[in-house]
């Protein structure tokens, strides 16, 4: 599954060689992350997005699992279980809290980049749809994991994000107020709902984890794209993975690290919203029920459809949110250009940065009060977001003329001289 | 080659969303506009011009006399009507009081309230002395409204401190009350009359707030440390204990935070260091 040039493992150790010769273990790291992988010498820094979302992974489980520990997960305890418990009397309890929930901000911050990454730089595409499509679940199963995290603290936006997320699935005719009700345990969220969604945040983070090690294994099948597209021609296109990218990384998740452990510290509260510091109260709704940042792109889509033509306009919203996110699955066929890398591609790249802006619009609305003006904008925005993937994309890789790709990756990085 | 049903799906689903989505932005353009409340015009954003020690997020640090006097306008004023559950007594030493002073707190506290007792027994329901390993108690309350616990204040509003500060000294009279565009609340919106029980404060989200003026004139309270106890000096007071009430670590939070954040830029620095070294002589 390498490149013919790919080091061999040599155990340095006997005692490594007596595991290796057991259980290759070590082998198998080496081979993955260690010198053993050969990798594009010309990768930039976009591309330290894949290990610090691993880094953060790993943080959230190791605090998270610490948090539990201490976590009563009844409606009547959870709110002073965190913010008396974990915050007051837990010997750095505050330190956990904090850097779980903005490491849950940060999560997505990473994952939002790696995914543009690959939008721009066409990494989707044939041989690597399987590390796309494997991509896309890891994300919904994120999104899930962290809508039901939030859940946890048992604050108001905690109870009443429960309240309208479940209550998306009322939107199905015929059974979706059954199934609304199924997922609650109720007809409100209450213990029963609090306690499932602990039990299923704690678990999805293992799930992810599974569907990482996928992930990375589809990725060394053909091994890593890079910023030209173009793909490995010979050993001196790459360099072993370590030292060369554990160095690179390592200095990436330093940059990192400083601005994660600036917000858990200097700022903690800053993506969070005032309303989940008052406990959950099913009898008074808060002004503005807005979830966290990460989900307002998809939130803006929703609230965007609010005219009945022939579906009512509750049930157009799920779909297409949920639809806006699926349409990810169908990239690798939507866009036919044989060019990968939005460098040699003047049409696409134009409409990848119109994207970008478009997201940021969605974003800025999903987080504002449903009025006039933000409607209005969400509905342009939206539309166009659709027009993107399933319009534009498709006809820009029928008619775009790319530029000249160079000849290597060797060639693009000295120049026609090599 | 796919048949051409099934490589126009993507047009057909696109076009289908896009065209529901400007019928939908049709009816939001011809909607009539809503109209325009009171609350829209005549809510203010917390005061601006007042200044606390741990505004810094950085550096920014509690100053304990300020806290000590916060305490004691909370405790002889606010607590009247307001519970702090998620604090105990013992945590008051982070004030600056010993534990004796912290014992004497506590059993001051018990001309509010008291703490709840079971005899495991007979069943019968009691009360016993606050000690300093108690919560502060629960506060009995049968006046209008429902004044909210105080623990974490000072986090469960947008604004902080800056917004405790602003509803304690924003009450303003209603009769002939404008705003900043010069309009007369009660000639533009006769409706928005403070309805019995409540009082204007145009700091407060729908106007009108159920609690009465709680800080009425300035030596309501006798500060045992001199300072003059104008109305602004004990709001601000008890703004910045209630601060600190919601986050007892805040100062522990920021110091930790310093030495992290620094120990961390000098292991990047390091790393970069690394990385220019690995790949010296390479291109790329
Ligand atoms: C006479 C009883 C009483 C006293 C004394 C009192 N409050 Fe209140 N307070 C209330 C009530 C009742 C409410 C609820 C108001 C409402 O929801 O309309 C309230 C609400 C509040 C709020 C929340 C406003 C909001 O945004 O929901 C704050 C902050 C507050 N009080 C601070 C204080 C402070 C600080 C003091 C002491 C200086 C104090 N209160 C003294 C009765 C009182
Ligand atoms: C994919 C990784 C994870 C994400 C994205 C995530 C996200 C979240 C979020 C957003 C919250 C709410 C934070 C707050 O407002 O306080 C939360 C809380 C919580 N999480 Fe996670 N989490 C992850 C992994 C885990 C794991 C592995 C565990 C345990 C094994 C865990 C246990 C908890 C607990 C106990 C809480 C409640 C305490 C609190 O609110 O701080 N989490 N999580």
């Amino acid at each position: 599954m390498s490149f013919p040039w790919a080091r061999h493992y040599e155990p340095k150790h006997p005692l490594m060689q007596w595991v290796d010769e057991r259980l290759p273990l070590p082998r198998f790291v080496y081979n993955a992350i260690g010198a053993g992988y050969p990798v594009p010498r010309n990768l930039n820094y976009w591309w330290n997005f894949g290990v610090l979302a691993g880094v953060v992974l790993v943080i959230q489980i190791v605090t998270g699992i610490v948090l539990a520990m201490h976590f009563h997960s009844s409606g009547a305890e959870a709110f002073n279980s965190v913010n008396g418990g974990i915050m007051r009397d837990v010997n750095g309890g505050w330190f956990l809290r904090f850097a779980h929930a903005n490491g849950a901000s940060m999560f997505f911050v990473v994952l939002y980049i790696h995914m543009f990454r690959g939008l721009y730089y066409g990494s989707y595409k044939a041989p690597r749809e399987m590390v796309w499509l494997l991509g896309v679940v890891i994300f919904l199963l994120t999104m899930a994991t962290a809508f039901m995290g939030y859940v946890l603290p048992w604050g108001q936006m905690s109870f009443w994000g429960a309240q309208v997320i479940t209550g998306f699935f009322s939107a199905i005719p015929v059974v979706g107020e059954w199934i609304r009700v199924w997922l609650l345990g109720g007809y409100a969220p209450d213990d029963a709902t609090l306690n499932r969604f602990f039990s299923l945040h704690y678990l999805l983070p293992f799930v992810i984890v599974g569907a990482v090690i996928l992930h990375i294994w589809a990725l060394h099948i053909p091994g890593s794209s890079n910023p030209t597209g173009v793909e490995v021609k010979g050993e001196q296109d790459t360099v072993p993975f370590h030292p060369y990218y554990t160095a690179k990384d390592g200095f990436g998740l330093g940059v990192f690290m400083v601005i994660y452990t600036a917000l858990i510290f200097f700022a903690p509260d800053l993506l969070g919203h005032p309303d989940n510091y008052i406990p959950a109260n099913g009898l008074s709704t808060p002004a503005h029920i807005v979830p966290e940042w990460y989900f307002w792109p998809f939130y803006a889509i929703l609230r965007a459809f609010t005219a009945d033509f022939i579906l009512p306009a509750k049930l157009w919203g799920v779909l297409a949110m949920f639809g806006s996110i699926l349409i990810l699955f169908f990239l690798p066929w939507l866009d036919k250009s044989p060019v990968r890398s939005g460098n040699y591609r003047p049409l696409y790249r134009l409409s990848f940065w119109v994207l970008i802006v478009d997201v940021l619009v969605l974003g800025f609305c999903g987080g504002s009060p449903a009025e006039p003006l933000y409607v209005m904008l969400s509905q342009i925005a939206a539309a166009y977001y659709f027009a993107h993937f399933l319009i534009i994309v498709p006809i820009i890789s029928r008619i775009e003329t790319p530029k000249p790709l160079p000849g290597s990756i060797t060639e693009a990085v000295l120049g026609k001289s090599a | 080659m796919l048949p051409l049903f099934v490589r126009s799906i993507k047009f057909l689903v696109g076009g289908g969303f896009i065209f529901v989505l400007l019928i939908a932005l049709y009816g939001t353009i011809t909607a009539e506009k809503p109209a325009v409340t009171a609350e829209q015009e005549f809510h203010l954003h917390p005061k601006e011009d007042v200044t606390f020690s741990f505004d810094n997020p950085v550096l920014g640090k509690f100053d304990v006399a300020q806290l000590q006097r916060g305490y004691q306008v909370y405790q002889e004023v606010c607590a009247a009507c307001h519970s702090l559950s998620l604090v105990s007594f013992r945590e008051l030493k982070g004030l600056g009081y010993n534990d004796a002073q912290v014992k004497k707190l506590a059993s001051d506290f018990d001309n509010h309230a008291k703490q709840p007792t079971l005899d495991p027994k007979t069943g019968d329901r009691g009360e016993r002395g606050n000690l300093p390993s108690d919560h502060f108690p629960h506060i009995p309350y049968s006046g209008n409204g429902t004044p909210p616990d105080l623990s974490l204040i000072t986090k469960a509003r947008h604004g902080g401190a800056r917004y405790v500060y602003s509803i304690l000294t924003g009450y303003a009279d209603q009769n002939g009350y404008k705003n900043e565009k010069g309009q007369e609340l009660l000639r533009e919106f006769p409706g928005a009359k403070s309805p019995p029980g409540t009082f204007f404060n145009p700091y407060f989200a729908n106007l009108n707030i159920a609690m009465p003026k709680p800080l009425t004139s300035d030596g309501q309270v006798t500060y045992l440390d001199g300072t003059r106890a104008t109305v602004p000096q004990m709001a601000q007071d008890v703004s910045a204990f209630l601060t600190w009430a919601s986050e007892p670590t805040m100062e522990t939070r920021k110091q930790t935070g310093l030495a992290v954040v620094l120990f961390l830029l000098v292991t990047t620095l390091l790393a970069f260091g690394a990385y220019r070294t690995v790949w010296a002589g390479v291109k790329h």
